[in-house]
């Protein structure tokens, strides 16, 4: 049962109530107009009804994005994208949708079919009027916060988290009813300047997740959210913030396997996560955008700054990601390890097939004593695609008996594609200890042959042997993300050979 | 029936089989001796359709069907299987995966339903059990750290699992044990009978004595040189190639 149908239905049965936020009758305009500007700012905070101190953060944000130039330094390369020709603000509206699965495009439904999604849900997917309307029998117990655009429409699963006096609800609802929490976090992980399309983020952001955890709470369920980009030519700037209070647990999901359908469009979030003392925060993504058609027209560009903090003694973070789609993914979920013991971990999957460009990878900041980092990286290319990885090992002076283990291994598809490898090590502290291993291979005709002798085609056989490629970050994965990661993979590489 | 007929065959445009004759009526089992270098692997990749090694004349048949016009999985899934003289790594990929994909691929190509996880372990247990091979092989990378010995027992389960109807053992017989060499025998054994034949690749005379073949061909520069009975690969053993083929 894939985690994504909770929220599909939620999102559609909103949709069919008409949106309830209702928009349409107490503001004007759907859209703000085109373009960035200090006005821009406030009328996404007014909008959201946002309190001063917030709108004050998100101007000096703005202020701060004005004086930044674009990062040019990955290894991706794109048409200058026109940041006064996109929307920041729209809400969802109803759009028209397809009367039934035959006006569906079908080549979406010959995916959806590979990825195993019954038919009922397809027609969910595809957004298919009246589809959705009776609940599924034996789903999941995932709770699922959905962000529709940029007004986050739906929660469930509240009150059994409320329970436990866990917080999970959309970052503009928190500001709302945890406002406290939110102006203690928010920015303490990702500063409004970090970065370019961090300090885009933090002023226009519309919505996102805020999950916060009270001490020695262990999360009964995996938490998540589905990002869906849905109205022509709006970026998507979500901001999701995730704490994990002393003794505490968590693990969350993003994303979503079924692939997404849009034109060009810019997509840059940020994620917090702050772990205190005892704490451990798991955070999983399934990216699958667009990633543009196979002469690389179209697809998502996804610029995205997570970043976490370790701050407490013996707390963990977990990063792991399977990226398969964005024409262009520009990616570095980081962890920031204060606290003494604490531990970061990076475990990735990326594809690149076409005409795909990613530029991932990780940065490990060790500061306190004893901390560990380990990095497990899968680059996967074919066709034209071009795959970076980037990372960072950086040891403080203080961090005594630090230890990072970096793995970065590399599979080549075709002989267009491309593989890099960029690691920065930087050791302050003599008695830390930093391994590194990397690896390129290709898939070998032996293999493929013996796969094919043994009855599998041949994208049957590429399919399996990437997902053996990448096995060690698949079983980071929870059970029910695995297995759609799994075909999902396979799927990615569809045309690679032959 | 295995029909072959004037197959030539070349690889990087160097020409390996030079006009094979050979039939292999089903239910029998017949033995290719040969030199190093004759082309009996080449034979056995040229029927399962591997890449690179072209076929420039003759036909293959098999039941009625030209198999050199399928794909490799095609031929596969008609009843072909290859047991492999050097067995291929798959790394990370799980030899109880690999091998239930590949048993549900074929039952898939032939119309039959799946078998899930459970059905799958509890037939490839069985199987296991039957050659002695122990259960946590199921779980570690298709041949990945095997011993040679273990990798060619790999390649007979893989064989009891999928149950062809034409097996091509190619030396599947070198580095394994006495022991060894006996499971590996019977397991072949248990499969003869109507529906099954199988062409044995091997250099010793001693699997033989195992697997008593129905017909044994000798293979030498590309061509079927001299075929016999069972007494033809002692007579191989106790004189070499060159007498025989001399005497031929
Ligand atoms: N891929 C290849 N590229 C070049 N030459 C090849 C290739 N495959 C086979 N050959 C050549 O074809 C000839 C036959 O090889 P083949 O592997 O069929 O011999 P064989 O009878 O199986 O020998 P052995 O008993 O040593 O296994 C050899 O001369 C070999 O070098
Ligand atoms: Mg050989």
């Amino acid at each position: 049962m894939p985690a994504v149908t909770e929220t599909i239905e939620t999102v559609q049965s909103v949709t069919e109530s008409g949106y309830k936020w209702g928009f349409e009758t107490d503001i004007e305009m759907e859209f703000a107009p085109k373009g960035l500007n200090e006005e821009i700012v406030r009328f996404i905070s007014a909008k959201k009804n946002e309190p001063e101190w917030l709108l004050e953060w998100r101007l000096r944000a703005f202020a701060a994005w004005k004086a930044m130039e674009e990062p040019r330094w990955a290894a991706v390369k794109y048409p200058p994208i026109d940041y006064q020709d996109s929307y920041y603000y729209a809400a969802p509206k109803q759009k028209k949708a397809p009367k039934s699965l035959d006006e569906v495009d079908p080549e979406l439904l010959r995916t959806y079919e590979k990825l195993g999604i019954p038919l009922r849900e397809q027609a969910i997917l595809a957004g298919v009027e009246g589809a959705g309307e009776t609940p599924a029998e034996g789903r999941m117990p995932v709770a699922v916060d959905a962000v529709f655009d940029s007004v986050s429409v739906a929660t469930t699963f509240k009150d059994r988290l409320e329970k436990e006096g866990i917080v999970f609800c959309s970052i503009s609802e928190a500001v709302q009813t945890h406002p406290e929490l939110v102006r203690k976090y928010l920015g303490t992980v990702v500063p409004q300047g970090d970065n370019f399309f961090a300090a885009l983020n933090s002023a226009v952001f519309t919505d996102g997740s805020f999950v916060y955890i009270p001490k020695g709470v262990r999360c009964p369920m995996e938490l998540s959210t589905y990002f869906r980009i849905n109205a022509k030519s709006t970026g998507q700037f979500e901001r999701t913030l995730i704490v994990a209070d002393e003794g505490s647990y968590v693990s969350y999901l993003e994303g979503c396997t079924a692939p997404m359908r849009d034109e060009n469009q810019l997509h840059a979030a940020v994620v917090e996560l702050v772990a205190m003392d005892d704490a451990t925060i798991k955070y999983s993504t399934v990216q699958n955008w667009y990633p543009g058609d196979a002469e690389g027209r179209g697809g998502i560009y996804n610029f995205v700054t997570k970043r976490g903090a370790c701050r407490g003694a013996r707390s963990k973070i977990s990063w792991t990601q399977v990226e398969t789609g964005s024409a262009i993914t520009w990616k570095y979920p980081s962890c920031i390890l204060q606290g003494e013991d604490s531990v970061g971990e990076f475990y990735s999957v990326a594809i690149t097939n076409n005409y795909q460009q990613a530029d991932t990878g990780t940065k490990m900041f060790h500061i306190g004593p004893r901390t560990k980092s380990t990095i497990v990286s899968k680059g996967i290319s074919a066709g034209h695609g071009q795959n970076t990885y980037r990372g960072l090992v950086r040891i403080g002076a203080k961090a005594h008996g630090a230890r990072n283990f970096t793995q970065c291994d590399s599979l080549l598809i075709g002989d267009l594609c491309g593989a890099h490898t960029v690691p920065y090590i930087e050791n302050r502290c003599l008695s830390a200890k930093v391994e590194h291993e990397a690896t390129t291979s290709r898939i070998a005709e032996d293999q493929l042959f013996y796969c094919r002798q043994r009855g599998l085609t041949e994208e049957e056989a590429v399919g399996l042997i990437v997902n053996g490629f990448c096995r060690e970050v698949l079983k980071e994965l929870p059970m029910e993300f695995a297995v759609e990661a799994q075909k999902l993979l396979q799927i990615s590489l569809e045309g690679s050979v032959g | 029936m295995l029909k072959i007929e004037g197959l030539t065959a070349e690889v990087e445009g160097k020409q390996i089989l030079k006009g094979i004759d050979l039939e292999v009526p089903t239910g029998e089992v017949h033995a290719i001796m040969g030199p190093n270098g004759s082309g009996k692997s080449t034979l056995s990749y040229v029927l399962s359709g591997r890449e690179g090694y072209e076929v420039t004349g003759g036909t293959a048949t098999f039941n009625g069907q030209d198999i050199l016009a399928m794909e490799p999985e095609e031929r596969a899934a008609a009843g072909l299987f290859l047991a492999f003289q050097y067995p291929v790594e798959l790394p990370g990929v799980g030899n109880a995966t690999f091998l239930r994909t590949a048993l549900n691929a074929q039952r898939k190509a032939r119309g039959e339903s799946e078998l899930d996880a459970m059905q799958f372990l509890k037939l490839a247990r069985e199987r296991m059990k039957a050659l002695a091979m122990p259960e946590d092989m199921l779980k570690r990378g298709v041949n990945v750290g095997f011993s040679g010995g273990e990798k060619k027992r790999n390649e007979i389960l893989q064989m009891a699992l999928l149950k062809p109807s034409l097996a091509i053992l190619d030396e599947t017989d070198s580095g394994l044990d006495i022991d060894a060499l006996k499971i590996v025998a019977d397991g072949v054994n248990a499969m003869r009978g109507p529906g099954f034949s199988a062409l044995v690749i091997t250099h010793y005379q001693r699997l033989l004595d195992y697997i008593v073949p129905d017909r044994v061909h000798v293979l030498m520069g590309g061509r079927i040189v001299k075929s016999g009975g069972p007494d033809l690969a002692k007579e191989l053993e106790a004189q070499g190639y060159a007498a025989v083929q001399a005497a031929a």
